[in-house]
């Protein structure tokens, strides 16, 4: 079988790159008609970002957290409240007023989104010093409670004049250019992809694979857990601060237990140790669900209701796939495999041998 | 405040302290045996809600409560069946996630078939009749709950420590593969697991519900976590503490809700439960146990 | 009369779980460049002081010392002092505890008895790994590639590693798809990657055949001279055990019953009792 030289590598991955752009730029240019398709995929890639950040944490360093919405919220709500313009704060804090200190506190998105992460980041590290020492199955119910204190936190009437308590925050700004989220996305996973390719990366791996053979090869487990915890709550944050520019308007209810559960099951669904199983999964899930919308509405055919077609049918159709996919794809689309021009490659190969071994008396010349 | 609202909080706090002692009793049952945490343990208890509301419709109390159930036992058992035995040797994580998954499917199912809007609950009549007891009042159902709790985990303990099936569960719990060598049906015991812990969530629900009065698609959601909680705070693995554990959380939610922290209530719960890790993770009745490396 | 540096000191160690002493006032030495083994029946608590060694285990009572330091000591405190069920209570008042990480820091490297492998990584990320705990490189750096120099030369000492043991056809199989055999190598390859002066090995020829097992003895003396380590062993194979050993220390259900050169230990009377039986080939 043909293996692919490193320039031809190199020139298929320059041309995807610049195929995606001209993409983009086609849709922005006719915004009215993509506009839907636009959204759908800002959401796929801020998705994506959270996805890969809880892959590293849970797929590659075998640590089960459930805290993921209560991180991003953490990153939404530092990124709203350092952009809403300054002139719309009084109106969006209209029952108590804003806090003096943050009424003419302002940062460019670069800005807040890094300080959003960070902020996540901290508390990530003070909530792993003591969590990150419980067996697994207590990290998974410790981290969604502590995803749960933070939302109560954040809705506190008492922290009115920071969060608007239960009033949420809305006339957040929206993105500069349809580019924006794409190319933090694209710069956060190569982050990391990076350390997941480094040698803490691999010792990541050696405590999913063993944590007390990992020990003895002198990987410090407290230290190590906590990088992959910190890390991962960085970019989650991040993600948050993205997803709060995209909604323009979010509260507590955004970051219920529920938005964990779904980049949840995008990591299993993509593959729990795939990079690119779980932005592949995002983009999958995030479609998906806005085409499944079709189950939500009621179906005629030739002048007969179809039953069970109303509002909610393509959640539960949802959640049945999923389910589908836990028991019987365990290991997701991915597997634990990357994407690789070569393996493309031989899947595409593959995939017309058994085509064309389906058609009889076609003799083909296979290579070998 | 005066002795009198003290007390009626206390008889408040222990009702909703019973409600949750039933259903932690059910994670705590599932862990000890499977070291899983049945994530759909809360929307089980859920769907026990909407089938009285279903059952009543059509049936008088009487019946309806025995169909309700029957009903969450089915439930129970077929959720076992289906999501939970065919990773039996998969890796811890899968059946988490599965537990997860089934969790996000109750609960997405509710909101098709019942809607997300709340569904009054129906007040069953002898329940709700209101007793003086000096000057404090409560419902039938608020004085009943922990007594029917009590009860229900003594007859339990009894079974537990005096069945076969309950021998059997034991031996489980503390060493799986060896339980399978020697014969005991292990498939039965974990059917057996999962139907008691779905019937105690159904009584819990019952006594819940009724208090409550109305039920929507996520009303499990919360309670779930806070009864894992509550297991966790008396020693997973044991029934006793479970059952301490709801108590002392039913206390505790209206305590703080007495004294006007009520949006702090929820939090409290983990606040606790971190507190527990941390200082004693084997929980109240737990056992600390060594692993052979 | 022996000159040798003591590598490894126990003195009085005792292991107690909950109710049952796994190891009972157990003393003994390995020195510079020597080969220890730890024999005894099953059960006997050898593998449990592996675990105290290497710091899986604080011990109940005693004290292991590493090269004249002490490396790890504990005496009975609260519950344990009143459950205590075993000798030289109050000898030892100074609790020094140090995580696994630590120890093989310090140089003392283990395999398992129940093969520990990284099962899913490949062969050469198995041995790769070991050598992680000596990056100096911070997590950053070490994302930007700042220290690729490091990293090469990481990767060629894994290389040399894997040519040793004969494993370079395998680097890139997955670990749990090697042969039985294989696996075995690859633990100790793993472990000599942590680049250590003492090297604990459990069982090293568990499940080997005579034909294998007399290649691992041999290699085991290889890899000694080779790599200037102090082996200590636990084996139930009595022709590797007597082959190779400078001295054996036997256990039985606890406690220390025999120790000496090979030629002691096969005529001492309590041994052939408790375990050796008829040694034809040692099983």
């Amino acid at each position: 079988m043909m293996k692919m030289s490193k320039r031809t590598k190199y020139i298929l991955s320059i041309a995807l790159a610049v195929a995606v752009v001209l993409l983009l730029a086609y849709m922005d240019a006719n915004k009215s008609e993509y506009s839907y398709a636009i959204a759908i995929l800002q959401r796929s890639a801020i998705y994506a970002i959270v996805a890969v950040a809880m892959n590293l944490l849970t797929g590659f360093t075998g640590l089960f957290s459930l805290g993921q919405a209560g991180f991003m919220a953490i990153g939404a709500y530092t990124v709203a409240i350092l952009t809403i313009p300054v002139e719309s704060r009084p109106s969006v804090y209209y029952i108590n007023g804003i806090a003096d200190a943050l009424s003419n506190a302002s940062l460019p998105l670069w800005g807040a989104l890094i300080l959003g992460g960070l902020f996540s980041a901290l508390l990530g590290g003070l909530i792993g010093i003591p969590v990150l020492r419980l067996k697994s199955d207590y990290l998974a119910i410790a981290t969604l409670g502590f995803s749960e204190i933070i939302r109560a936190v954040i809705a506190a009437p008492q922290l009115d004049r920071i969060t608007n308590g239960s009033y949420g925050l809305k006339s957040i700004p929206n993105f500069g250019s349809v580019y924006d989220v794409f190319v933090i996305a694209f710069l956060c996973i190569l982050v990391m992809i990076l350390i997941i390719n480094s040698s803490y990366g691999r010792a990541f791996k050696a405590i999913r694979e063993d944590e007390v053979a990992a020990e003895a090869m002198g990987i410090n487990l407290f230290k190590h857990k906590g990088m992959a915890f910190i890390i991962s709550c960085f970019f989650t944050g991040v993600s948050g601060g993205l997803l709060a520019v995209f909604m323009r308007s979010i509260d507590s209810k955004t970051f219920q237990v529920m938005l964990t559960y779904d980049i949840l099951l995008i990591v299993v669904l993509g593959g729990l140790g795939s990079i690119t199983g779980s932005v592949i999964g995002s983009f999958l899930i995030t479609a998906a669900r806005e085409w499944l919308r079709f189950f939500d509405n009621p179906l005629v055919i030739a002048g007969f209701q179809v039953p069970l077609f109303r509002s909610g049918f393509r959640m539960v159709i949802f959640s049945l796939v999923l389910m589908a996919i836990v028991l019987y794809y365990r290991k997701g689309i991915m597997g634990s495999k990357e994407f690789s021009w070569d393996g493309l490659y031989r899947f595409i190969y593959k995939l017309f041998s058994k085509l064309r071994r389906k058609t009889p008396g076609k003799e083909a010349n296979h290579h070998e | 405040m005066d002795i009198s609202v003290f007390l009626q909080h206390c008889l408040t706090g222990i009702s909703l302290g019973g409600a949750y002692a039933l259903i932690a009793i059910g994670y705590t049952m599932v862990y000890g045996i499977l070291r899983l945490i049945n994530f759909a343990h809360g929307d089980i208890f859920m769907m026990a809600g909407y089938f009285m509301i279903f059952a009543i419709a059509s049936f008088p109390w009487y019946i309806a409560i025995p169909i309700v159930l029957i009903a969450t036992v089915i439930l129970g058992v077929l959720i076992e069946r289906i999501a939970y035995k065919p990773l039996r040797n998969a890796p811890r994580m899968s059946i988490m996630i599965s537990a997860i998954g089934v969790s996000y499917l109750l609960q997405n199912l509710a909101t098709y078939l019942f809607t997300a809007l709340p569904r009054g609950y129906p007040s069953i009549p002898l329940l709700k009749t209101i007793f003086q007891i000096g000057p404090l009042s409560a419902s039938l159902v608020t004085l009943i709950t922990p007594v029917i709790t009590l009860v229900l985990v003594y007859i339990l303990i009894l079974l537990i420590n005096h069945s076969k099936a309950g021998m059997a569960m034991r031996a489980v719990s503390k060493d799986f593969e060896t339980a399978q060598l020697m014969g005991i049906k292990i498939n039965q015991i974990i059917s057996i697991t999962f139907a008691v812990g779905s019937l105690l969530a159904a009584v819990g629900s019952i006594l819940y519900f009724t208090d409550r009065m109305t039920v929507f698609p996520f009303s499990g959601a919360l309670p779930g976590l806070k009864c894992f909680v509550a297991a966790v705070l008396g020693g997973i693995g044991s029934i006793p503490g479970a059952m301490v554990g709801g108590f002392i959380l039913g206390l505790g939610e209206t305590a703080l809700v007495a004294m006007g922290y009520s949006t702090f209530s929820d939090a409290f719960t983990f606040v606790l439960l971190i507190l527990m890790l941390l200082i004693k993770p084997t929980g109240l009745f737990g056992e600390k146990v060594t692993d052979k490396v | 009369m022996n000159d040798k540096r003591s590598v490894l000191r126990l003195d009085d160690i005792t292991m107690q779980f909950g109710g049952v002493v796994a190891v009972n006032n157990l003393s003994l030495d390995v020195n510079e460049k020597e080969i220890v083994s730890l024999i005894g029946p099953n059960g006997a608590g050898k593998t449990t002081a592996f675990n105290v060694i290497t710091g899986v285990y604080a011990p109940t009572n005693g004290a292991v010392t590493y090269y004249g330091e002490p490396l790890v000591s504990n005496f009975p405190q609260s519950k344990m002092k009143k459950m205590y069920a075993g000798e030289n209570l109050g000898k030892y008042t100074e609790t020094i505890r140090r995580t696994p990480d630590k120890i093989t820091k310090m140089g003392i490297a283990r395999t398992f008895q129940n093969i520990r492998l990284f099962k899913e990584l490949t062969v050469f990320d198995n041995v790769l790994i070991a050598k992680h705990m000596n990056t100096k490189a911070g997590i950053f750096s070490a994302a930007c590639r700042l220290n690729y120099k490091e990293e090469k030369s990481m990767r060629q000492e894994s290389m040399e590693l894997l040519d040793m043991f004969g494993l370079t056809a395998f680097k890139d199989e997955i670990a749990s798809s090697l042969p039985y055999g294989q696996q075995r190598r690859l633990e100790i390859a793993r472990a000599l990657a942590t680049e250590p002066k003492l090297l604990l090995l459990d069982e090293p020829a568990a499940g080997m055949n005579p034909q294998e097992t007399n290649e691992l003895t041999a290699f085991i003396c290889q890899i000694k001279d080779e790599y200037n380590l102090t082996v200590f062993m636990i084996e139930h194979h009595m022709n590797l055990v007597m082959e190779i050993s400078d001295r054996i220390y036997v256990l039985d259900f606890g406690k220390l019953i025999a120790a000496g050169t090979p030629s002691e230990i096969q005529s001492n009377q309590r041994v052939i009792d408790a375990y050796l039986g008829v040694a034809e080939d040692g099983e």
